[in-house]
């Protein structure tokens, strides 16, 4: 088990929790600990997001195809903070008041942004395993583009929720960017060139 | 980020909640109180009066208030100008009254505080960003200041320039906000008796981080109306540019009071997270000032003069 470098980015991947967990106990979180959990899990997610959305464009770039092993764990953590991220929101924000939540979701872009990527999220998780690969087959494939979208708008939700100073969704959207221009190159490589190769969508 | 531990809690320790209710409340209010009161004090600080304002509130921590602050001058994280705000030098400083007065004069900041009786208020404090702390000052009504200027009849506006100095404030080498920063109060907000300049909080100086050496504070309005580290006070005809509104016309106005009625474009200003408490609670028309202040805004339509 402890040979398996999945075990070491499982919990690799759960450090982001292990840390808001020890900060809490030695109350680290400052005067507003909600408003930190809250922004920590949300900046997670899409951390987690993009660095999924890395790894088709690692795997072409250093023509290793092991990288892919590891996109569905990747992915599946990304799913994992963005429900701690809405939980956040729904519990200790709006402490469960639906009324006011779906307003709140209608009435605010990044609300609406945020939840429309969760959403869009979530068949994706619910579809990532193997069985529901073989049962799609290349419907598959297809279905999970929809992480792009959700990237785009978790990056959206985001850029409008802060004030004033953007630099930080900005690294965001500039990371996501470049990842999304890869793709739209090689796709438009492959339109114009000859379709020697046929590479699985990812 | 704060990085603060403290020892980790015994399960013996664990306090039944209706209990920690309770001490949370006598921590914040007396406690607080009591601690600062212990503190060494301050040579450079008159003596100062209390007053009834806010004596029901239980104050925020000196540790909540200190660091937990929204100063783009030093950085646009909360924790920021706690950390950055050293390189302000606040002595020699100067404020100076100017425009449309008969007495215009440049004060010294230690002749102010003492030309002007000191005394301590617990105000509310409501940010735009739907937070809210509870702050003991310590300053002197501004209309008093004002009224020894004597202002003419075109005076109008009052305009607050805070100090540019990217030295000494290094968010200002970034264009955040168009530096320095300015706010403006209507002539009659500023001579209301509930408009202070600050100097001080929980008995002692400001600390940096929260708008050294004198600030105003507005308690009925959104937290950024309340300039700090203020240079300049000049009595104007025409309602005075400022920061936020230059930065975001559709967002922050030039009243900017507090009213839960009135949402920001982009989030809900119906309740606020008191800092320290677990439930939001609900906001209050001019941050529960309305006795006081409403009168100024009879007939305005808030909506629109947001």
């Amino acid at each position: 088990m402890w040979r398996n470098p999945k075990t070491w980015l499982f919990l690799a991947c759960l450090l982001p929790l292990a840390r808001l967990v020890g900060l809490g106990l030695g109350h680290g979180l400052g005067a507003n600990p909600i408003e930190f959990v809250t922004r920590s899990l949300g900046t997670w997610t899409l951390s987690f997001l993009l660095v999924t959305l890395a790894v088709t464009p690692l795997r072409r770039l250093t023509g290793q195809g092991h990288w892919l092993r590891y996109r569905r764990m990747l992915g599946l953590f990304a799913f994992f903070y963005g429900v701690l991220h809405l939980t956040t929101y729904l519990w200790l924000d709006q402490f469960f008041d639906w009324p006011d939540i779906l307003k709140d979701i209608t009435k605010r872009p990044f609300i609406t942004a945020g939840m429309t990527a969760f959403l869009l999220l979530v068949p994706l998780a619910a579809t990532s395993n193997d069985r529901a690969v073989r049962a799609l087959k290349r419907n598959w494939s297809r279905l999970h583009k929809l992480v792009y979208p959700a990237a785009v708008l978790a990056v959206l939700h985001y850029w409008w929720l802060v004030k004033r100073d953007i630099t930080q969704p900005a690294v965001y959207a500039a990371v996501l960017a470049v990842l999304l221009g890869l793709r739209l190159v090689w796709w438009w490589r492959k339109r114009a060139g000859a379709p020697a190769t046929r590479l699985s969508a990812g | 980020m704060a990085t603060e531990s403290t020892p980790r809690i015994l399960p013996t320790e664990i306090t039944p909640e209706s209990v920690y209710e309770r001490r949370r409340e006598f921590l914040k209010g007396s406690l607080a109180l009591a601690l600062y009161a212990a503190l060494p004090a301050q040579a450079a600080l008159p003596a100062w009066k209390k007053t009834a304002w806010g004596r029901d509130e239980s104050p925020n921590t000196w540790e909540e208030v200190t660091t937990y602050n929204n100063f783009y001058e030093f950085g646009t994280g909360k924790d920021d100008p706690a950390k950055n705000a050293g390189s302000l030098r606040t002595r020699p400083w100067t404020v100076s009254v100017e425009g449309a007065c008969l007495k215009p004069r440049t004060w010294d900041i230690d002749a102010l505080t003492k030309a002007f009786p000191l005394e301590e208020r617990i105000y509310r404090m409501r940010c735009v960003e739907g937070w809210s702390m509870v702050i003991p000052w310590l300053g002197f009504p501004l209309g008093e200041l004002l009224k020894q200027a004597q202002p003419t009849g075109r005076a109008k506006y009052v305009e607050f320039a805070s100090l540019y100095d990217p030295k000494q404030m290094p968010g200002q080498r970034w264009p955040v906000l168009d530096w320095p920063y300015a706010e403006g109060l209507r002539l009659d907000e500023a001579m209301h008796p509930l408009t202070l300049l600050s100097v001080g909080i929980y008995g002692r100086e400001l600390p940096n981080q929260n708008g050294a050496p004198i600030r105003l504070v507005v308690p009925w309005k959104y937290g950024f109306k309340s300039a700090k580290s203020i240079v300049r006070i000049r009595l104007v005809e025409k309602p005075p540019a400022t920061a936020w509104n230059r930065a975001a016309p559709g967002e922050y106005g030039f009243y900017s009071n507090v009213n839960p009625e009135v949402d920001h474009p982009r989030w809900s200003q119906a309740r606020e997270r008191r800092i320290g408490e677990f439930f939001k609670r609900k906001t209050l028309m001019f941050n529960g000032y309305g006795d006081q202040v409403a009168s100024l805004y009879t007939g305005m339509d808030l909506r629109r003069y947001f």
